[in-house]
């Protein structure tokens, strides 16, 4: 019997084999896609129950429980706004099924990221989910969506590259004390003996891992294919490149981290996290003011948010530890749910222009509700979970480090009014014309299918901020106290 | 055990294939037609199918004999044929355009190479094998000659060469470490990424949505609105 984790990893794939072999006959596919994602949030609810520790190559613990968790759901969400706004996409059949089957890929390359033991299974995990977003974002295959890929592409190519790199070094700090063969790779094992490893292999091995895997996270300055990546490729990928392909890549530094800091004299990690999260903070606080298209707008917002998390994993200890991954997985649940808003807006008013979506709430009350809630929400308003987590960060700086509190807040800020004036521009005021896309939300229960997953989306984050169960509250804290 | 020490066989022959691959990541640098990049590409390739094959030989891994026939295969046969037929088909633009001057380049080539080294030796001085060492630097002065390739060209098939050759230092840094393991499933995986860039740039060239393949081109579009 296959055990539990390879299964989710399995599932989606054997799911992309089916999506890439079967005829793409009307509603076929897509609800093929729902069902193999509904399955998938099965497996990883119930690997929550499953016992912590290393098998094999995958590891479970209560750092990668949650967003195994979480990216199942968001998955699962996505492949439903999916279904809806599929005929407006207008692929033909080849892309459409190469779109699906890179979905399915994507989420088995996410799920296996997140659960890797083995440093080098998570690298080719990451690898994987790449190919699969840079397939997805070129779907349209207009010289917009192509330009976005290739620089997607050739950035994260390299970022990549420099990651495996790192891994190699990894393995060479650990080899003259592990010796040969599997454990000179996995975490667990790695983290164990840190300590007595060469620490200055260790520390070049922590650079090239940052650097590589810090592209993927969209840290500034390694940012710059993000923004058009999620403005051109199809709608619903926004959701799953922002939710969840920037949280593996965050947490493969952090296991990278981990390792490192095990070791007394290796370069203190923390730093530079904290810089290229503060970095990341302000660069995207005053990029946010200059945004005409809608999802470039909020991509900037993720870069902002990757950065906040860096930030408060950076400043280290089992508070800011927490905040970070309270943030994170709020962050995932809060700009899906823009991104499904966003996007059925855009579908509606043939636009995504900020100027060309305007008053939703008036015209789509539910549509428009959710928006404005959600980017409150991305704003650090109650009753959200990036509220809990901004909170908890700011006051942990404000008692450790004083004097960081000027740029952080400063970032938090002037993020917050740029998105309370897009919040405006987008949601409130006299609406703008519709324009529907041919084929936007024709299944039966029409604009159900994106308000449905933005408010669930919603009302789980407010749960995570303020109700978040007893058992989850545990788990995340007991992840704060995984990475020291 | 002393097989890996100046003056064996072992080091020195792993030494100079190292040597030739870093050489043609020079070559890679100076050649002003689109044909002797790919030529030059060609011949890392197999210098490095030697490397790793070598290296198989050295730790009597037999995996990595595996790992020298694919990058043989792929690297020093099908990518550079793959990749002529695309220049031949496109025609013309068979000059390289650079951003950078040859001799800067090489000069920026001469600099990152000392970079490698002083950043590498001392830091693996305590622990690691001579051989690993070497290895290590060499393979990082690849990686960075091939980032080099790719800024300094504006044409898209030299930045995919760029690409291909950061990952030939990859492999090289990854068969010179003893016992690494999955050595062979990592680059065969590495080795799908490239595959899909080169694949990427042919599936371009083919819908021919793009009049050139100067990457410059594709600035005009999209970008921030």
């Amino acid at each position: 019997m296959m055990p539990l984790p390879w299964i989710l990893v399995f599932l989606p794939w054997l799911g992309a084999v089916a999506l890439a072999a079967l005829p793409p006959r009307g509603r076929g596919p897509a609800m093929l896609n729902i069902a193999v994602s509904a399955v998938s949030l099965g497996l990883a609810l119930a690997l929550l129950g499953h016992p912590h520790g290393e098998q094999g190559w995958t590891r479970i613990d209560a750092l990668n429980l949650p967003f195994l968790a979480v990216s199942a759901l968001v998955g699962l969400t996505t492949a439903v706004f999916s279904a809806a706004t599929m005929a407006a996409e207008r692929f033909d059949a080849l892309r459409a099924r190469a779109y699906h089957a890179a979905f399915q890929v994507f989420m088995g390359a996410q799920f296996l990221a997140l659960a890797a033991d083995n440093m080098g299974v998570m690298w080719v995990a990451i690898e994987i989910a790449t190919l699969a977003c840079v397939l997805m974002v070129a779907a349209h295959g207009t010289p917009a969506a192509v330009q976005a890929a290739w620089r997607f592409f050739i950035l994260c190519g390299v970022g990549i590259a420099l990651a495996l790199f790192g891994t190699i070094l990894l393995y060479l700090a650990a080899q003259p004390v592990i010796g040969s063969g599997d454990p000179g790779l996995s975490w667990a094992a790695l983290r164990a003996v840190a300590q007595r490893c060469d620490g200055g292999v260790l520390s070049l091995a922590f650079v090239f891992l940052l650097v590589g895997y810090g592209t993927k996270a969209g840290l500034v300055p390694l940012h710059a294919w993000l923004p058009d990546a999620e403005a051109e490729g199809p709608l619903p990928i926004s959701a799953v490149l922002s939710g969840l392909l920037l949280n593996a890549a965050l947490l493969a530094v952090l296991r990278a981290e981990a390792i490192v800091g095990a070791h007394p004299a290796a370069l203190p990690a923390g730093p530079f996290l904290m810089g290229l999260g503060l970095l990341s903070v302000l660069v995207a606080a005053f990029s946010l003011w200059r945004r005409g298209d809608a999802r470039r707008l909020f991509a900037w917002s993720s870069i902002e948010h990757v950065g906040i998390a860096a930030f408060a994993f950076g400043l280290g200890g089992a508070a800011a530890n927490l905040a970070g991954i309270v943030h994170l997985l709020g962050h995932s649940l809060v700009k899906s749910a823009v991104f499904f808003a966003v996007g059925a807006a855009a579908q509606l008013k043939g636009s995504q222009r900020i100027a060309d979506i305007g008053g939703l709430a008036a015209s789509h009350p539910a549509l428009g509700w959710g928006l404005a809630l959600g980017i409150a929400a991305l704003a650090g308003m109650p009753p959200f979970a990036l509220f809990v987590s901004e909170f908890r960060l700011v006051a942990e700086v404000a008692a450790r480090q004083p004097w960081l509190m000027l740029p952080l807040g400063l970032g938090l800020l002037v993020a917050a009014a740029a998105l309370v004036r897009a919040l405006q521009l987008l949601c409130l005021g006299p609406p703008t014309p519709d324009r529907p896309v041919p084929g936007a939300f024709e299944l039966p229960g029409g604009l159900a299918w994106a308000v449905g997953p933005v408010w669930l989306h919603l009302a789980l984050a407010a749960v995570l901020g303020f109700a978040a169960p007893a058992g989850f509250a545990a788990l995340l804290a007991e992840g704060a106290r995984i990475l020291g | 055990m002393r097989v890996n020490s100046f003056g064996t066989p072992a080091y020195d022959v792993a030494h100079l294939l190292g040597g030739g691959v870093l050489l043609m990541s020079f070559l890679l640098l100076y050649q002003r037609r689109i044909g002797g990049v790919i030529n030059a590409f060609a011949v890392q390739g197999a210098l490095l199918a030697a490397a790793a094959a070598w290296q198989g030989w050295v730790q009597g891994a037999p995996g990595l004999y595996v790992t020298a026939a694919i990058a043989f295969a792929a690297k020093a046969v099908l990518i550079p044929i793959a990749l002529r037929v695309l220049v031949g088909r496109l025609g013309q633009h068979r000059a390289v355009e650079t951003a950078l001057g040859v001799g800067a380049s090489l000069l920026a080539a001469i600099l990152l190479v000392g970079l490698s080294v002083m950043v590498v030796l001392p830091v693996t001085a305590g622990s690691a094998t001579p051989l690993a060492r070497v290895d290590m630097t060499i393979a990082l002065s690849v990686v960075l000659l091939g980032m080099l390739a790719m800024i300094t060209r504006r044409n898209a098939i030299s930045q995919v060469v760029g690409l291909l050759s950061l990952e030939n230092g990859l492999i090289l840094g990854a068969v010179g470490v003893v016992g690494m393991p999955l050595v062979v499933e990592l680059s065969t995986a590495a080795l799908v990424l490239v595959l899909a860039v080169v694949a990427g740039v042919v599936v371009f060239q083919i819908r021919e949505r793009l009049d050139t393949l100067d990457t410059s081109i594709l600035d005009r579009h999209g970008g921030e609105a």
